[in-house]
């Protein structure tokens, strides 16, 4: 049971930090398809990097048991064409699923719309499932890390990853556009 | 009313509840497993998807559930205290509710099919594969913002 009060907790401060940021807005979300508002990218990649440093120096330090933490399996397929097709409706609701949440507990009819549709999808693609499993299984890849697939030490690619973040985040100023 | 925070720096604390996450519960943040969860609870177990979801005592006891209960809680008391919290629909003046709301519907649906062949969205790939440095959430994370810039220009109506 404290597992699930945990769940609880920690989504609680998933929600406030969605709701501070603006991400419970659709409109800032959707300007970020039209390089108006870059919010969803600099909090994404903000929250990525310090996770990702905070993970590896506490495992590094021998503080978290680093390689206990869930990994999700790599499936290239799915992922790419599921990913694709997940964006498109991304820009079509100005919502994900996590930001639907917050729009819909703000207060907002949107946000409750998109969550009753990404409940229609989930339930209406379970129901086919028979037919996309195939594809639902294809190019699996087990767990496969950037480490892993580069056969780069795990420190190298941290770093790769945090000059990547800021190169976007130096360049956004320069990308983006008045609404 | 205030402003929202800056973005980085509610992006660093977004960072560190999903570190809090990891060195806690051995796990990330998530969000469509919730719904698959939720679902699998009306779908029951002959279904060999939702079959999985109800192996682990179904919806009432599924970590994911919890968290978004959570989220649900947190985003009411953040917009709530900030003066936030308001009854209505996000929208350009010019586009008429009934269609912002079918928009959101649809476009939910539309990400219901790839959160389900993904794996994950945005939060359980993108955030937390991501911080975990997983070949196929960085996969799913590239083709997501392609997915987006590709309909925009198509959904300009909608926004602009």
């Amino acid at each position: 049971m404290s597992g699930l009060l945990l769940a609880l907790a920690i989504g609680g401060a998933f929600g406030v930090a969605l709701e501070q940021a603006g991400l419970g807005n659709a409109r800032k979300l959707a300007g970020q398809f039209y390089l108006t508002d870059f919010t969803v990218l600099k909090v994404m990649l903000s929250a990525i990097l310090t996770a990702m440093l905070g993970a590896f120096w506490l495992g590094w330090l021998g503080a978290i048991d680093f390689a206990a933490i869930h990994v999700p399996e790599t499936f290239v397929w799915p992922q790419l064409v599921g990913g694709l097709i997940f964006g498109a409706g991304f820009a079509l609701a100005g919502l994900c699923p996590g930001t639907a949440c917050v729009s819909a507990a703000s207060g907002r009819g949107d946000g409750l719309a998109a969550i009753g549709g990404i409940f229609a999808g989930v339930l209406g693609t379970g129901f086919a499932f028979a037919w996309i499993a195939p594809f639902y299984a294809s190019g699996a890849q087990g767990v496969l890390t950037l480490p892993m697939l580069t056969g780069l030490p795990h420190g190298v690619i941290v770093l790769a990853v945090v000059l990547m973040a800021l190169g976007v985040f130096a360049g956004v100023p320069r990308w983006e556009r008045r609404a | 009313v205030k402003p929202y925070a800056d973005p980085y720096r509610a992006g660093v604390a977004l960072g560190l509840v999903l570190l809090a996450a990891f060195a806690l519960a051995g796990r990330g943040l998530g969000a469509s497993g919730a719904f698959a969860s939720a679902a699998s609870a009306v779908a029951g177990p002959a279904n060999s998807y939702f079959a999985g979801y109800l192996a682990g005592g179904g919806p009432a006891h599924d970590w994911l559930v919890f968290e978004i209960a959570g989220v649900l809680l947190g985003g009411l008391a953040s917009a709530w205290f900030a003066g936030r919290f308001r009854s209505g629909i996000d929208r350009p003046e010019h586009v008429a509710p009934r269609t912002r709301l079918i928009a959101a519907a649809l476009g939910g649906a539309v990400m219901g099919v790839g959160a389900v062949l993904a794996r994950g969205c945005t939060s359980g790939q993108a955030l937390s594969g991501g911080a975990m440095l997983s070949a196929g959430s960085w996969l799913f994370m590239a083709a997501a913002f392609a997915g987006g810039f590709a309909a925009a220009p198509l959904l300009r109506r909608l926004w602009q």
